[in-house]
């Protein structure tokens, strides 16, 4: 076993160990509670950053090559925007809305076959490293303003219904919890945009033409609507709030069923 | 003497009503001179706030004062008696102690324990001392009505509740908006406990402030004293899009904003989230407002239901403030009661003082060759036995006793005084 395999299983472990603080964080939460949560994340992303270095020094390429690298590879980026919207937000208890998304990912990636192989001569091109971090970071985005639309939504029960309760006091504002929301999805429909007509561009130049209906190209296409149909009903007609963090929470289910979903169900060109 | 006191509040009566009574401005002076002058009214003042207008007095005979006060109250303002008779509250003798007690307590608020009314209180009973229309009697009412209110916020918790209220609201806010700095904020009327939750939100740094009132004037003094700009009350759901916070206390009997004004003002604002604290009893704003979309409505209820999930046993503190001013009206009965013998004490010492003159006069006519020096002597003599007899009925009826009635009418027959009371 190379090191690779030890970074990834340490990250796997410090990333369980997050959100098992987090989610305990739920039912009470101190300064260092929080601390030690934000504390074992870092670790874990910092060995997990040594254990994607590691695989790309090995295999001589981008370590985006199979569905157990691309599974790391999204658990990675949520973890780095997670920890950007952190260090810059201090949003109280969102590593409990995503931590555990974090791990679940980092989980079903540790269950795929992990073998390198030779990377196939279609997909041997400097695209492949382009169109899998833009549509990664694209998708890391999105599962964030997932778990900040879930926030919102409780946070806004609990003022709607005048139970102030539970997490009431620790949830961050309504307001800031759409801005971020609003933001994340403004972060992650360029990407996404970017990363489908990278994945065009390479196309053409693997298969010699740009669309071909594969069903992850479809799925990415229908995630694409939904996303601009967010930013268009936001901009134009005022959608905000609930109705947004509703939209958002529907986008990421679609990529997560474009991500997982159409590799297992539906026969697809794309390995992941 | 009795205490009497006549009036209305926001339980009794409606917004219109209680403009109609108020005593604003150049009024009070005027009614509280007019007042005072009505037969049988010895003392006089009076209590003018947006929730209440109350009259204080002293008098002989309480139905008929009570009905002079009415017909007085209907010419002052040229309202016919029958338009606000129904809305009227009268309480003498114990109930008015006790209901002034009650009023400067705060535990007859809008906002239980909301801290404004003792100082408009106090503001009352200063202006009437100061045009000399009260006695005795309201004097120690006032102070005691002051001494009272502080009693029950220092040995209860009633006065956290108003705090605890408002602070609610700006936690609520703060929930909703990140940051008070840049939200505007609109105050709908004007009451107690409104301006206490605006206080509270411009020191949370809301600086954007609209004043709205039924009478302009009131909303441009207002308006000042919230370094805000007064807006036309036919004017409001105009400006209703530029507000983030509303607070609405406008005492009107219905709704003055329902759910389909507010739909079209939340398209208007594209939908940017509204925060709006209803106060009014009853209800100013239609509840079902809560069902928009980014509208959070709550109204005095539910801010109290908030409040006392935080506090317990505040229905406690309540009992505990009602036996506080039962103790204390007690005291002040007693009091009232001892101020009765006070004419029994003069009557029966000015009748001893008329024996010893009497008696010294005879025996001058018995005595002519008595000198200047053995008169003194015997005057003096006189004086002390006088003295020493009075004495003793005197510390009794000073005394506080429970059958002190009984013990006055006993010496006014003794020493054969005529009963007439002050």
């Amino acid at each position: 076993m190379g090191i690779e395999i030890y970074l990834f299983e340490f990250a796997l472990t410090f990333y369980f160990a997050a959100s098992i603080v987090s989610v305990l964080e739920l039912f009470k939460s101190t300064k260092t509670s929080s601390r030690i949560m934000i504390a074992l994340a870092v670790i874990g992303f910092l060995l997990h950053t040594s254990n994607v270095v590691a695989r790309y020094v090995i295999s001589g390429h981008i370590p985006i090559a199979n569905l157990h690298e691309a599974s790391s590879f999204f658990a990675w980026c949520i973890v780095l925007i997670f920890l950007f919207l952190e260090y810059r937000y201090k949003i109280g208890l969102l590593g409990s809305f995503i931590m555990p998304i974090v791990f679940l990912v980092m989980l079903s990636s540790s269950m795929l076959p992990r073998k390198m192989e030779p990377l196939a001569p279609v997909l041997q091109s400097y695209w492949l490293g382009v169109h899998t971090v833009l549509a990664f970071l694209g998708d890391a985005a999105f599962a964030m303003a997932f778990g900040v639309g879930i926030m919102y939504l409780l946070q806004e029960h609990y003022v709607k219904s005048k139970h102030l309760g539970g997490l009431f006091q620790r949830l961050p504002s309504l307001q800031i919890l759409d801005e971020i929301n609003y933001r994340l999805i403004t972060i992650g429909f360029p990407l996404l945009t970017l990363a489908i007509i990278t994945g065009a561009l390479w196309a053409e130049s693997a298969w010699g033409s740009y669309w071909r209906w594969d069903p992850k190209e479809v799925w990415s296409l229908i995630t694409w609507f939904i996303y601009a149909v967010v930013l268009h009903v936001r901009l134009i007609g005022g959608w905000r709030g609930k109705r947004a963090a509703i939209l958002s929470i529907l986008g990421f289910l679609v990529v997560l069923f474009t991500f997982f979903g159409v590799n297992f169900i539906l026969k697809s060109k794309h390995i992941f | 003497m009795k205490v009497l006191v006549l009036g209305v509040n926001h339980k009794t009566a409606s917004v219109e009503i209680r403009e109609k009574l108020a005593f604003n401005g150049p009024k009070l002076e005027e009614g509280i001179f007019a007042l005072r002058k009505l037969p049988g009214v010895r003392e006089a003042a009076v209590l003018s706030t947006c929730n209440r207008v109350e009259l204080y007095t002293c008098v002989h005979n309480t139905p008929a004062a009570a009905d002079h006060i009415k017909d007085f109250l209907s010419s002052f303002h040229g309202l016919a008696r029958t338009e606000f008779e129904k809305a009227l509250f009268v309480h003498n003798g114990e109930e008015a102690v006790r209901h002034v007690f009650r009023v400067s307590s705060s535990l007859d608020s809008m906002v239980v324990g909301e801290p404004q009314i003792l100082g408009q209180i106090k503001d009352a009973f200063d202006f009437a001392l100061g045009k000399k229309t009260t006695g005795v009697l309201l004097n120690k009412l006032m102070k005691k009505a002051i001494s009272t209110a502080k009693r029950v916020r220092t040995e209860t918790k009633i006065a956290e509740n108003a705090v605890s209220i408002s602070f609610a609201a700006v936690e609520l806010a703060r929930k909703i908006f990140t940051d008070l700095a840049g939200k505007s904020f609109m105050l709908l009327g004007a009451g107690e406990m409104a301006e206490l939750a605006a206080r509270h939100l411009m020191n949370n740094g809301v600086k954007d402030v609209m004043v709205v009132n039924r009478t302009y004037a009131r909303g441009c003094e207002l308006a000042q004293e919230f370094n805000g700009r007064p807006v036309k009350f036919e004017d409001f759901l105009h400006e209703l899009v530029h507000a983030d916070i509303i607070i609405c206390s406008t005492g009107a009997p219905t709704y003055v904003l329902n759910k389909e004004q507010m739909h079209k003002v939340m398209k208007e604002r594209k939908h940017r989230p509204v925060f709006i604290i209803d106060i009014s009893v009853p209800r100013n704003i239609d509840p079902e407002i809560n069902k928009l979309d980014n509208v959070y409505l709550y109204d005095v209820d539910d801010l109290q239901e908030v409040v006392d999930t935080n506090i317990h046993g505040r229905k406690l503190e309540a009992e505990k403030a009602e036996k506080i001013i039962d103790e204390e009206v007690d005291k002040f009965l007693r009091w009232m009661s001892s101020l009765q013998s006070v004419p029994t004490i003069v009557a029966l010492r000015q009748k001893a003082e008329e024996i010893k003159t009497e008696e010294i006069e005879k025996l001058k006519g018995r005595l002519p060759g008595l000198d200047e020096e053995k008169l003194k002597a015997v005057e003096y003599m006189a004086t002390a036995i006088i003295n020493k007899l009075v004495h003793p009925p005197t510390v009794a009826l000073k005394e506080d006793t429970e059958d002190r009635d009984e013990l006055i009418a006993m010496i006014k027959k003794l020493y054969g005084i005529n009963g007439e009371e002050e």
